[in-house]
């Protein structure tokens, strides 16, 4: 049983160049962590902090409890998948997928054992004496991902492995991951930029932004309940409307229409809002939240249509992603949620604010 | 449809043979411009003293008018020129490579106080016209009494050629990419063992054309190669051209001259020849996608 600890971790260059601020947290065996973040938020510098490739100015990378600090990349165990694939040129394949165990001196019996392995795994097996130059894209993909596997390391660490993949494949290779990584029951840390990457594979995301967690959280709650502004905005697609809306006693103030604030009593003059385009739909007369307005652009994904509205008595914009099948009057909309569907933000300072009513859950 | 095809393929029929023709004259000029000098020279060393004098010129020589006479005039003692040549090359570009890819690779990848200041003073001594230092040289191998001694020539060579080098060898690992060497570490290597067996294969091409150069500029080289060395039996191939003469002021020995020239330089298009296939670009491809 493995765990991978990161402790207080800080990396600074310069006096005001930190790109990890002070991070912590804890991946277990069978674990799979995204690192989600916009460029620069520092997800590839923790990545290459865990690695081992820079040293931290602060905290610890812990393996089982084993504090790795001092000890070479080489020496930690962790297989790193890279995004340029980082194959050996002047190497064929099966020498690169063997690098690592042949300065590790295992028998050349194992070695031969192991590439076969690996190499049936991934669909290698005819290529094994190609130099990386005659591969596609996709078979230099596999053969990062076999030089990882071939090593049975304690922890796995990839930096955007499908970023240079065209959009089809991605989705393949996605898929083969998942299932690639859950048979391997290790610690699995991921970084990517591309939101539904961390949704689909994880089973845990941490969104950063410069240099310090957002929010950890399975990518379900990430989704539903998203810790402040920025996670609201950054996760979702298409994104989430943000509102910031004045307040009059207990009703935040859209237009011609009023929403009651999540909590009772507040004084504060403003709010944010945050509605998703999906949750919003064409109101029926149930709705207890309703707002009128005069669409102004819409966009076809086949699927649904993504309206914006510009609500009445506001020049404020909501986007509702409809079903192409739905019938609307684009002059004078109606749309509707419900009150579950709402998030709210505190203007100043981003946190979310539970509602009063909502049930929270343990975080 | 095909009455209106017709005149269109005559037009591309007529086209390419013009573009040809102007394509091969180009070609042809362009050899002869850059050939010529050799070829003369190559032509002169075979010919025979009466045609190399007749007026006007014999481009064309008839059986009768060639000889090996002027090669043979040379003698074997011209290979000890050849020796020393290819020694103070060898030894100068050698060294050259040796010092210079490590300051290179320093200077590409590692975060050293004053790397800017250290690289444009590489890059002002590569601007001084090097005859400007040459006296100053002169005076240090005098004071250090390296006169008549291939170490003389070595040194200059080697300064000479390393801001050249540096330059181009830094740039060189600048486009490397530095995920390679991640991954290597990643995968167990030692500094060393990872300069050596990752760095090293992927920079053969850039150090194979560095060291080509500057094994050129060493191998003729002529102020150093004719101020320091004085001994005969140490001079290099350009001084000892130079110097071959004739019985009488007079007499001007074209034939041996050119000679010599040809026989002094086929090492160097041999060797040039021998390493043109390891300059090969693109052996880093499918290292990174591209």
């Amino acid at each position: 049983m493995t765990t991978l600890q990161l402790e207080n971790l800080r990396k600074q260059f310069a006096p005001d160049v930190i790109p990890v601020k002070d991070i912590s947290l804890s991946v277990e065996d069978g674990e799979f962590l995204t690192l989600l973040g916009p460029s620069g938020c520092g997800k590839s510098t923790l990545l290459r902090l865990i690695a081992g490739l820079e040293q931290p100015t602060a905290g610890a990378v812990k393996i089982g409890g084993n504090v790795l600090n001092d000890i070479a990349p080489g020496d930690r165990n962790m297989a790193m998948v890279f995004q340029s694939y980082a194959l050996y040129p002047h190497m064929n394949v099966s020498e690169n997928i063997s690098t690592s165990l042949r300065l590790k001196n295992v028998p050349q019996e194992e070695i031969k054992r192991r590439i076969a392995n690996v190499s049936e795994k991934l669909g290698l097996g005819h290529l094994l004496n190609r130099k990386p130059s005659a591969l596609s894209g996709g078979q230099r993909q596999r053969v990062a991902l076999a030089r990882a596997l071939v090593r049975d390391p304690e922890v796995f660490l990839l930096d955007e492995p499908l970023s240079n993949l065209d959009a089809l494949l991605r989705e393949q290779v996605r898929q083969e991951l998942k299932e690639l990584f859950k048979s391997q029951n290790k610690p699995v840390v991921y970084v990517t930029h591309d939101q539904t990457e961390a949704m689909t594979l994880s089973s845990k995301v941490a969104v950063l932004l410069d240099g310090i967690i957002q929010q950890l959280d399975p990518p379900r709650r990430i989704y539903t309940h998203p810790a402040n502004k920025f996670v609201a905005g950054f996760v979702g697609s298409p994104q989430m409307n943000l509102l910031t809306l004045n307040c009059n006693q207990n009703k935040a103030i859209l237009g011609d229409y009023g929403f009651p604030l999540p909590q009772k009593g507040q004084s504060a003059k403003m709010i944010d809002m945050g509605l998703r385009p999906e949750d919003i739909h064409i109101a029926t007369p149930e709705d207890e939240l309703t707002v009128e307005g005069h669409v102004f652009l819409e966009e076809n994904f086949g699927r649904e249509v993504l309206l914006s509205v510009k609500v009445k008595g506001s020049d404020q914009t909501l986007r509702a992603l409809i079903p192409p099948d739905d019938e609307w009057d684009n002059e004078n909309i109606k749309l509707g949620w419900s009150h579950r569907q709402m998030h709210w933000f505190d203007a100043q300072s981003g946190e979310r604010i539970e509602a009063a009513d909502s049930p929270v859950l343990a975080s | 449809m095909a009455v209106a095809q017709q005149p269109q393929e005559q037009q591309t029929q007529s086209k390419i043979p013009t573009k040809r023709i102007i394509l091969w004259l180009g070609v042809i000029s362009l050899l002869v411009f850059c050939l010529a000098p050799a070829l003369w020279q190559l032509l002169t060393s075979f010919k025979t003293n009466d045609a190399i004098a007749t007026i006007p010129t014999i481009y064309f020589p008839n059986l009768s008018e060639l000889t090996f006479n002027h090669y043979i005039t040379l003698g074997w003692n011209f290979l000890r020129y050849v020796f020393n040549s290819a020694l103070v090359s060898v030894i100068s570009t050698v060294i050259c490579l040796g010092v210079g890819a490590p300051a290179a690779y320093t200077l590409a990848r590692l975060n050293i106080p004053g790397k800017q200041i250290i690289l444009s003073c590489v890059l002002v001594v590569s601007l001084f016209p090097y005859v400007l230092l040459f006296l100053g040289l002169l005076e240090l191998v005098k004071y250090f009494g390296l006169g008549n001694n291939y170490i003389s020539l070595i040194i200059p060579y080697t300064a000479i050629n390393l801001p050249l080098t540096i330059l181009v060898l830094r740039s060189f690992f600048l486009q490397l990419p530095k995920d390679l060497e991640d991954s290597a570490k990643i995968d167990g290597y030692r500094t060393v063992p990872m300069l050596l067996q990752i760095v090293l294969p992927l920079t053969l091409p850039a150090l194979v054309t560095t060291g080509m150069l500057a094994f050129i500029f060493a191998w003729n080289e002529f102020i150093f190669a004719l101020t320091f060395i004085t001994k005969d039996e140490m001079l290099t191939i350009p001084v000892k051209v130079a110097q071959i003469g004739g019985a009488s002021v007079y007499e001007i020995p074209y034939g041996p001259i050119a000679a010599a020239t040809v026989l002094g330089t086929i090492p160097l298009i041999l060797l040039v020849l021998f390493f043109q296939r390891r300059i090969v670009q693109g052996i880093t491809a499918g290292a990174v996608k591209g």
